[in-house]
């Protein structure tokens, strides 16, 4: 193939429509953000009703609340590559854009996801649940940004290789854990951090892991997704 | 090359789970030239189309594609466009949507008097605004021909070109694939052989399976 290669400008004015595609696709559909909010609101309300008056302690809230973004993640983030496969559309874009920027453009889309689930489960969470209080607003700020694109990254790259699959639903949480793990057990010790008045700077160390998680994620997943996406 | 874009094959072959489809097809085509590809069912018709259009990587052998001096500079991508019963639009969205969506997923400028010129022609213009979904099945297949010529590809690939097409469909792909043989080259994988005698080149599968 001697052809030449696409230019910075094109990648990412194709990346961007590869975003695009998919958000106004969303704005029509619903389909990803009713899953996800659907979960949120379930998810919480069988916490309230678990915990009936008696409240938990500052780290079992901290848990739960990342417990609540896992698993409701995991339950719409695949649809970005999943929906892709049931419509026929894998190989519409695979004739249209490089592998490159499909999988930033659907990184992107996730982010944007994830970040606005993020948000609307904090502030569920908080209204509803006894005692989950954060008293470092700071930490809890910045968890939620990093969490939110460690997620995406995590998110993003798995539903790729399991689009394919035919147990799509159970292989996603399943496939998701290990790899979500190093993330989980940060954000969540950060969470406790916030809730507990930690200063700033006692949670650096989970910033920089969850910093360096998203980029090793990311940059593992840029390079490895031409051979998921290809054939 | 001869300022001419070229297509090649050279010793391709494709397995599936350890089945041979197809193996040690060459061929070559360049601008002007039409490309046949025959074979029956299952013998790897749509998989060597697949590896024309880059999206499947064959199992051995090379494919090239050599653009010419007044080909645009573009990616593999960019140089090609398909039509096929499988290729799938955004249902969701319009057939002009679907134009504006195909071009900038592929970094080019929309152009929408283009994209007007070719709706009209493939005779969907009356229904341009309405979502691919509420299409009929000869609808989609003519909106599949806007969608693979709205960048001007200079290599055209069609997968059974007159599926699902009634007769004012299929004269209208007759009048593309003749503009598509003065300008670029056109490559067409069909079991109909009523024109076998029009194609310069041809690659029958039987042979190669």
């Amino acid at each position: 193939m001697s052809a030449p290669r696409i230019s910075p400008r094109a990648f990412l004015r194709s990346a961007g429509s590869v975003f695009l595609k998919d958000w106004r696709s969303e704005l029509r559909t619903r389909y990803a953000v009713s899953a996800l909010l659907m979960f949120v609101v379930t998810t919480i309300s069988i916490i309230l009703f678990s915990l009936g008056s008696e409240g938990a302690s500052p780290d079992a809230l901290s848990g739960m609340l990342w417990v609540v973004v896992f698993f409701a993640a995991m339950s719409g983030l695949s649809r970005t590559f999943v929906m892709e496969e049931e419509r026929g559309t894998t190989l519409t874009l695979q004739l249209l854009a490089s592998p490159g920027a499909v999988f930033f453009g659907k990184l992107l889309f996730n982010l944007v996801l994830v970040t606005g689930l993020n948000v609307v489960t904090v502030l569920l969470y908080a209204a509803f649940i006894n005692g989950f209080v954060i008293r470092t607003m700071s930490i809890f700020a910045v968890t939620v940004i990093l969490g939110s694109m460690g997620f995406a990254a995590a998110a993003t790259v798995i539903a790729a290789i399991i689009a394919r699959a035919n147990t799509k639903g159970t292989l996603y949480p399943v496939l998701s854990f290990p790899i979500v793990l190093p993330l989980l057990l940060s954000v969540i010790e950060a969470t406790r951090k916030a809730s507990e008045g930690a200063f700033f700077s006692e949670a650096a160390g989970e910033f920089q892991l969850l910093i360096s998680y998203t980029v090793v994620v990311v940059v593992a997943s840029a390079m490895l997704f031409e051979f998921i996406w290809k054939d | 090359m001869n300022g001419r874009i070229q297509i090649a094959g050279e010793g391709l072959r494709k397995e599936y789970n350890r089945r041979t489809v197809f193996r040690d097809v060459s061929f070559s085509a360049s601008s002007g030239e039409t490309l046949l590809i025959t074979g029956r069912n299952g013998s790897g018709k749509s998989t060597l189309v697949k590896i024309i259009c880059g999206v499947l990587t064959p199992g051995g052998g090379t494919f090239s594609l050599t653009p010419g001096p007044h080909d645009p500079p573009r990616d593999q991508r960019g140089l090609i466009g398909l039509v096929s019963p499988y290729l799938q639009m955004f249902e969701e969205f319009s057939a002009m949507e679907n134009l504006a969506i195909a071009m900038g997923i592929r970094g080019l400028p929309f152009d929408p008097a283009r994209a007007d010129a070719l709706l009209e022609r493939v005779a969907i213009f009356p229904r341009r605004h309405d979502p691919v979904r509420t299409y009929s099945s000869g609808m989609k297949q003519r909106a599949r021909y806007a969608f693979a010529l709205i960048h001007t590809p200079p290599v055209l690939v069609l997968d059974e070109p007159m599926s699902n097409l009634d007769g004012e469909g299929t004269a209208i792909v007759r009048t593309v694939m003749a503009d598509q043989r003065r300008d670029g080259i056109l490559v067409v994988a069909t079991n109909d052989l009523s024109d076998v005698d029009t194609y310069e080149r041809r690659v029958d599968l039987n042979e190669r399976a």
